[in-house]
């Protein structure tokens, strides 16, 4: 049986976004000449300034295009669902926000993001732009904790991009914008559990099968298997596992600042995700860490897929600035 | 057979897509069980494009070189996600193996042949064993060149090939992943075929049926 979508063609259904997407933000969004799945700021993008590329698969909207903006992305290649984009629309990403200052992709951390960014960045280096790139690998559920370059990138992207997108604002250096963008993906932690599967626009049928009274820990954001599969417990039993996980990680000490991320996978719905910011937040408080700021709600989504996770960005000074720091996005503002 | 020419080439190139897009619905099934469910939908729209970027080309007007560069390209801006920079490098060096070629001989098809399997290891950087297309892809190739070696002819060759790839994907179901998305599943991947591998055996098949 196929699943219910409101789309026109699976085929059409990455394009007919772009479109609407562009229609939606003028100002903001604009797509470069002749590649319409390269998103680029309309501001931002300046001499000088080290650009920010990003970029992966569709379907996790508003990551990635949903975070191009003054302050943030400079730009953002778009993939087919769950598909990284071609190395071609990378690069005209690159060309577009290149200011001489040298560019930075980031994307999360997928063979095959890896090897079109890496054909793209050698494209580029063959038109004189320098060219760094930084995975992001803020899913603790996915590789050991020795094995932290293996894992994948999810919801913390948000917090990676934003702490990088403010680096290369303040108009820092390529090497300085690189190391800030390292040390964020450092910093941030993210849990996931699903409930229930989402379907591709082409095939219209679950992308996984899992029991009406289950869950899996540790879900992937393009369902990828995670690591544990039981019952369905209760919103206070999740958060506590994911936070068990994270925080043993992290070791904060008393005393130490968190920015807290709450995230829909796609339909589960704002109640159920503040009644796991509820839990966080006993759970940081019980052992003296400060929340300087959080976000629940739809930010790195896998289509309409049930379940949620949690990122905390352990923050220091540096961080907390760039944390902080303005940005205007289509669909995301701080500052 | 006087050599094998671009119009047998785009042949093959449209089996390969019929192929795919018969297949597209297992390989996705296969993928959800380990991955995300995409790799048929990644592979039909590859072979189709390059199955639309081949038809309007006057084939007594090119090369095979160019015909296979240009399979390259479409697939790979047709596709991103991990089989298009994969099979895009597999073309792009088969184009390369056969440059200033008319036509190819059946050495000359199984050194191209050759040339596909190696552009894939070094660009997903796989080796044997790793539960990848490379498992199908690597024992095919070098079953082709042993038969061919032996002297058989190349439908010969490339039903060894056929065989072996087979067998390579089959044994994909007793290893556990090390590269690509299903490698974060550890010992999880176990029990099941690796869908890149499962393609690498319907787009060989189709390359058997449409030039053996």
């Amino acid at each position: 049986m196929q699943t219910k979508k409101i789309i026109n063609d699976g085929n059409r259904a990455v394009d007919e976004m772009l479109e609407g997407v562009l229609a939606a933000h003028p100002r903001h969004l604009r797509s470069a000449d002749g590649s319409p799945r390269s998103i680029i700021a309309r501001d931002g993008p300046r001499a000088g300034k080290v650009g920010l590329v990003i970029g992966g698969g569709s379907g996790h909207e508003p990551t990635f295009l949903g975070f191009v903006g003054k302050g943030l992305a400079d730009a953002a290649a778009i993939g087919n669902v769950f598909a990284s984009p071609p190395p071609d629309p990378i690069l005209e990403c690159a060309k577009a926000v290149s200011g001489g200052a040298g560019v930075l992709f980031m994307y999360g951390n997928y063979a095959g993001d890896v090897m079109n960014f890496d054909m793209a960045a050698e494209m580029a280096a063959m038109d004189d732009i320098e060219v760094r790139t930084v995975l992001t690998t803020d899913d603790v559920a996915s590789a050991p904790r020795d094995q932290r370059d293996r894992r994948r990138g999810v919801a913390g992207n948000f917090f990676v991009f934003k702490a990088a997108g403010a680096a290369c604002d303040l108009m820092l250096s390529l090497d300085e914008c690189e190391r800030i963008a390292r040390k964020a993906n450092d910093h941030t932690f993210t849990m996931g559990v699903a409930l229930s599967p989402c379907s591709l626009p082409q095939t219209r049928r679950p992308n996984f099968d899992i029991g009406t009274d289950e869950m899996e820990i540790g879900m992937g954001i393009h369902g990828e298997p995670g690591i544990a599969r039981g019952k369905l417990r209760t919103a206070d039993e999740i958060a506590d596992e994911m936070l068990d996980k994270i925080l043993a990680e992290m070791a904060p000490r008393h005393g130490d600042k968190v920015a807290v991320l709450v995230n829909s996978l796609g339909s589960t719905p704002l109640m159920e995700l503040y009644i796991m910011n509820r839990r966080v937040m006993q759970r940081l408080d019980a052992i003296g860490v400060s929340v300087h700021a959080t976000w629940v709600g739809n930010y790195c989504t896998s289509l309409e897929m049930a379940g949620a996770s949690v990122t905390l960005f352990h923050l220091d000074d540096e961080l907390q600035t760039m944390l902080d720091h303005p940005c205007e996005c289509a669909m995301f503002r701080a500052g | 057979m006087t050599g094998i020419g671009t119009a047998d080439l785009k042949k093959m190139f449209d089996a390969i897509a019929a192929a795919i897009e018969a297949d597209r619905d297992r390989l996705c099934q296969l993928d959800g069980v380990i991955g995300d469910a995409d790799h048929g939908i990644a592979m039909a729209l590859g072979f189709n494009a390059v199955r639309d970027a081949l038809a309007p080309l006057d084939l007594s007007a090119i090369e095979p070189t160019a015909l296979l560069n240009m399979a390259a390209k479409s697939f790979l801006n047709a596709v991103g996600a991990s089989s298009g920079p994969l099979y895009a490098t597999a073309f792009m060096r088969a184009a390369a193996a056969v440059k200033g070629k008319a036509t190819l001989t059946d050495a000359e098809f199984v050194a191209l042949f050759q040339a596909m399997a190696q552009g894939i290891k070094d660009r997903g950087k796989a080796e044997l064993g790793e539960k990848t297309m490379v498992d199908a892809w690597q024992p095919a190739t070098e079953a082709a060149a042993a038969t061919h070696a032996a002297g058989k002819p190349l439908a010969e060759s490339l039903q060894a090939a056929l065989a072996a790839a087979e067998r390579g994907a089959e044994a994909t179901k007793d290893m556990v992943a090390a590269k690509g998305r299903s490698s974060r599943l550890g010992e999880r991947s176990l029990g099941h075929i690796d869908p890149g591998a499962a393609s690498a055996v319907t787009v060989i098949g189709a390359m058997v049926k449409s030039l053996g």
